[in-house]
């Protein structure tokens, strides 16, 4: 669908003329159907990447101080020496194992999906407490991001046709919007629309007393507690979308091509959206596939200040208190949802602009 | 910007020993810093030289010490006495906000520079090299950057009791030089083959000198725009780090007064001059920082600017750049957009003055 759609041309890499080969060489290696070289090469990166976060992931509460069960005993007192010595041995805290072999512990505990148990949680299983958290951060955080992204770009687009005139004025608007501190935007509306207004009850994903069911009122309460954080995110977001589809779209509207349409008389609507729009929103494309990969990690601020109960709540929870199990749990959740991110990413955009394909991995 | 090519006496001496006689030391720091000059970086630099001297004057001009309590003034709005308010313990919020600033310049400028650094070296090294030390320096790169930032320093921040200034710079200059070091990368691949730096080689120059001289001086509008943006992510970070409380409230910057003002409730309670302040003051920094690339990002690509003021030299004469007629005129002014250093030189008005005849 898309070998005949014209394509800006960036500045061509310049190359040396031994690694660029002849302009044959580039024709058949851009023809080639499955690119294994940048495959392989991405794979490897990803896996590379993959353990390091993992490694990182292990040593974190290694470095920490404090101990996970001192916190949990001075927070519940009624607790004996031998349940202590009991709970230690639960975490894997007892063991005068050398690093190495912890270090391949853990990776077996992992591969297993065994994540340990959270003392923040009552000793529920880590994979439990997060897999209940997260449906309410993807949810939330999701559609904000699809909202934002989708106006930032359609609103850029249209800014980026109309420039010169009054709409250019908007970019400004955005960016100060996005260079709000986005917790302060957060508890601003919160004291101006639930607490001055009335018009949406504070944080808190549903009401209190709820108890999660596929009802009407349930689902009313969801979206009511819901716009307050959505609506900031999308206005904070809102700003990074437009400036870059603007931008773009002032570079490709430079390109000859898009004469070239104007030229054949071809409706200004067409060459907008068919030719300006389309080629400008490469970037885009590929900025909100990794921005999927923040919406786990990204929001924890606003889950603090709307109380919503989400992933990145959690991580701050278990943070505070200590709790590693769960702490490494989340942040390897939200690692592992960044990397998922970044391969759509590359698919998406090596599926899109087939010049990806034929340059380096 | 106007160059002046002829010598100058006194910055010759110091430019004595470069072969070159045209370039002195006074038209090299004027093209070092062409990117800012036009309106917008200079309005953001304006605004952030404000904060800079008040961050560095804040002993002279703050009314009172920012812990000063005074049971007698508590939560008051604004008055005579105190400009923004008091606190729940009767501290003035405009020494607060005042003495804030420097926690919040020091931490972004110390990240921003830390970041910097090694998003050049490791940009700039792995751009110039080849095979696999360039590969793995890359890869070292797109770690950092798919590594999730801001739970990433949570964690670490909260390995320290009571972290210093600096310590918070390190650890949010640590993690946000990635993205820098990546753009750097792609720009220094392409122009380790530009004929100037090809030239170069050929002559035989130390690789210190070829990267020092040929090639950062090409760098610069790129390394300003990271260090830009790095500082203000630093300051978010900053802020919000401190509004979560994973930095002890007893350094002030504007990220503790609201980490106060959440507490106390300030925000429920309407006491606005307790809270719009700080927040309006990052928000201040930012548009001024982001001002500041916006002016770099013109420099690096004209058509942002032109395309603007092209389009409104031509509204005033009754035509609609999207018009096909006027796009397609073949004496439409379409900018040089190759040549930089052309672009620079002709002022704005110059480049909208000649249009369609």
């Amino acid at each position: 669908m898309t070998a005949v759609q014209p394509q800006p041309q960036p500045e061509p890499p310049v190359r040396d003329a031994l690694e660029v080969g002849t302009t044959a060489t580039t024709t058949v290696q851009g023809h080639s159907r499955v690119p294994w070289r940048f495959l392989a090469g991405r794979a490897a990166f990803y896996l590379f990447t993959l353990w390091a976060a993992i490694t990182i992931n292990f040593f974190l509460p290694r470095m920490m101080k404090g101990d996970a069960v001192d916190q949990y005993l001075s927070r519940n007192r009624n607790v004996s020496p031998e349940a202590a010595e009991a709970l230690r041995a639960l975490l894997g805290l007892d063991t005068d194992a050398s690093l190495l072999q912890q270090y391949v512990d853990y990776w077996g505990l992992l591969l297993r999906g065994d994540l340990g148990v959270s003392l923040l949680h009552g000793l529920r299983p880590v994979t439990e407490v997060i897999s209940q958290a997260l449906p309410w951060t993807v949810g939330l955080v999701g559609f904000a991001t699809i909202v934002s992204f989708a106006i930032g770009t359609i609103g850029g687009a249209v800014v980026g046709w109309r420039r010169g005139s009054r709409l250019d004025g908007l970019i400004p608007v955005t960016t100060f919007l996005s260079t709000i501190p986005y917790f302060w935007l957060g508890l601003l509306a919160i004291a101006v629309f639930s607490v001055n207004l009335g018009w949406f009850p504070i944080g808190k994903a549903y009401g209190v007393g709820m108890t999660p069911a596929l009802s009407a009122e349930f689902i009313g309460q969801v979206i009511r507690h819901g716009t307050l954080p959505a609506a900031t995110i999308v206005i904070a977001s809102l700003g990074g979308w437009m400036l870059g589809m603007r931008n773009m779209m002032l570079t490709v509207l430079d390109e000859d091509y898009v004469m070239v349409a104007q030229a054949k008389g071809m409706p200004n609507r067409r060459v907008l959206w068919r030719y300006a729009a389309r080629n400008a929103v490469l970037p885009q494309i590929q900025s909100f596939a990794l921005s999927i990969g923040f919406i786990v990690g990204g929001t924890i601020v606003m889950e603090m200040v709307f109380s919503y109960p989400g992933v990145g709540k959690l991580l701050l929870d278990a943070t505070n208190a200590k709790d590693y199990a769960l702490m490494q749990g989340v942040f390897l959740v939200i690692t592992l949802s960044v990397l998922v991110a970044n391969i759509l990413a590359d698919v998406a955009y090596a599926f899109l602009d087939p010049r990806t394909r034929q340059t380096e991995a | 910007m106007t160059t002046d090519l002829r010598t100058q006496p006194a910055a010759d001496l110091h430019a004595a020993p470069a072969p070159r006689p045209t370039t002195t030391a006074r038209s090299r720091l004027g093209s070092a810093f062409a990117m800012f000059r036009n309106r917008k970086s200079i309005t953001g630099l304006v605004i952030l030289g404000f904060f800079v001297l008040v961050a560095l004057l804040a002993d002279v001009i703050a009314p009172f010490s920012p812990t000063q309590v005074d049971s007698t003034a508590r939560l008051q709005p604004p008055s005579g006495a105190h400009w923004l308010g008091t606190t729940h313990l009767g501290e003035d919020v405009l020494s607060q906000v005042i003495y804030g600033t420097r926690g919040v310049i020091v931490v972004g400028f110390l990240a921003a520079i830390m970041a910097t650094v090694i998003a050049v070296v490791v940009g700039v090294i792995a751009g110039y090299l080849r095979g696999w030390r360039s590969e793995s320096l890359s890869a070292l790169t797109n770690v950092f950057l798919v590594i999730p930032g801001l739970p990433l320093i949570i964690i670490v921040a909260s390995m320290f009791n009571n972290p210093p200034l600096v310590v918070i710079a390190a650890v949010l200059g640590l993690t946000g030089w990635a993205w820098g070091a990546r753009v750097l990368r792609a720009q220094t691949m392409s122009l380790r083959n530009r004929d100037f730096v090809q030239a170069a080689r050929a002559n035989g120059e130390p690789l210190h000198r070829i990267i020092g001289n040929e090639m950062l001086p090409n760098l610069m509008a790129l390394i300003a725009a990271s260090f830009v943006g790095t500082v203000t992510a630093a300051i978010l970070g900053l802020t919000t780090l401190s509004y979560i409380g994973v930095i002890p409230v007893n350094t002030y910057n504007w990220g503790t007064i609201l980490n106060w003002a959440g507490a106390q409730g300030a925000f429920r309670q309407n006491q606005w001059w307790w809270f719009l302040p700080p927040g309006l003051c990052i928000a201040a920094i930012g548009v001024a920082l982001s001002l500041i690339n916006f002016g770099i990002d013109e420099y690096v690509n004209p058509r942002l600017r032109s395309a603007g003021e092209r389009a409104r030299a031509m509204r005033k004469r009754g035509l609609d750049v999207n018009d096909p007629v006027t796009a397609v005129r073949p004496t439409a002014v379409r900018p040089v957009t190759t040549d930089r250093e052309s672009i620079t030189t002709t002022s704005p008005a110059a480049s909208t003055t000649e249009g369609p005849r």
